[in-house]
């Protein structure tokens, strides 16, 4: 493993990067894959939709499990591309940084009250 | 090497420093283009509207009486937010959703098929503008009651 922190840390060549461009993928799979099952019982369960049925769907342990993984998952997938666009068009550095900061809390703040909602289910 | 020389070529343009009002109206956006801007333009606004959606998560399986709280904001508006805004914002998370995923699904199959030629880009991005604005539309639809 190359070394990716301090002042000897690599910055160019093969493999820079590659972890974000990976994660961003799996991420975006498994999520899809989440939005499959969702629909999958959404549609396939008997019964028009009401509170029991919704909340039934999120309330097995397996499904639990899922949705806590694709919360995380989002959180990631989302900070690379935030990140992505910050890189993209903020230039000056405190701005950026500033916006980084930004997005790390509201993504984690995001995340707890989901996991919160979902874990007290 | 002497034609090339000899022919006097239009000067192309230059891009050095991009300058956002007088550089970007000049650039052409093609298909795919579009749909890579509209790729960050959703992404971002799923980002934005996070409070939202987990709000919609909190209320919608938190109990029988948020339930109610939860389809009444839908119908009857929230607090000073009417209905119809609560809807729209909806609607515009149902388009982001569907065309972050389909051109998601877009890269992930050329980064397996190594499809990237100009003719199979513009192919795919036609397919993701059909089938993310289709599926919002039918979407949409049910979600303003229309059947």
């Amino acid at each position: 493993m190359s070394v990716n922190y301090g002042s000897k840390r690599v910055v160019v060549g093969a493999h820079y990067g590659l972890r974000d461009w990976l994660a961003q993928r799996v991420t975006g799979l498994l999520m899809a894959l989440f939005t499959a099952i969702l629909l999958a019982q959404v549609i396939f369960s008997k019964g028009s939709m009401g509170y029991d049925k919704w909340a039934g769907i999120f309330s097995t342990q397996w499904m639990k499990a899922l949705t806590f993984c694709v919360i995380i998952a989002l959180l990631y997938h989302a900070w690379i591309g935030m990140r992505e666009i910050f890189m993209d068009y903020i230039k000056p550095a405190f701005v950026r940084l500033a916006l980084q900061v930004f997005s790390i809390v509201w993504l984690v703040a995001c995340a707890g009250w989901a996991i919160q909602v979902l874990w007290r289910l | 090497m002497s034609e090339l020389s000899s022919s006097p070529r239009p000067k192309r343009p230059e891009f050095r420093n991009i300058n956002a009002f007088n550089d970007l109206p000049g650039y052409r956006w093609p298909l795919a283009s579009i749909v890579s801007g509209m790729h960050r333009a959703s992404g971002l606004m799923m980002f934005l509207l996070m409070p939202f959606i987990i709000w919609m998560f909190d209320t919608s399986v938190s109990s029988e009486f948020s339930f109610a709280r939860f389809t009444s904001a839908f119908n009857n508006g929230i607090g000073f937010v009417p209905g119809v805004v609560i809807k729209l914002v909806t609607l515009g998370l149902i388009w982001a959703y569907l065309h972050h995923f389909f051109a998601g699904m877009r890269h992930i199959r050329m980064d397996i098929f190594h499809t990237v030629s100009k003719e199979a880009g513009k192919k795919t991005a036609q397919l993701t503008l059909v089938l993310s604005l289709g599926l919002t539309v039918v979407l949409g639809a049910k979600l303003f009651g229309l059947y």
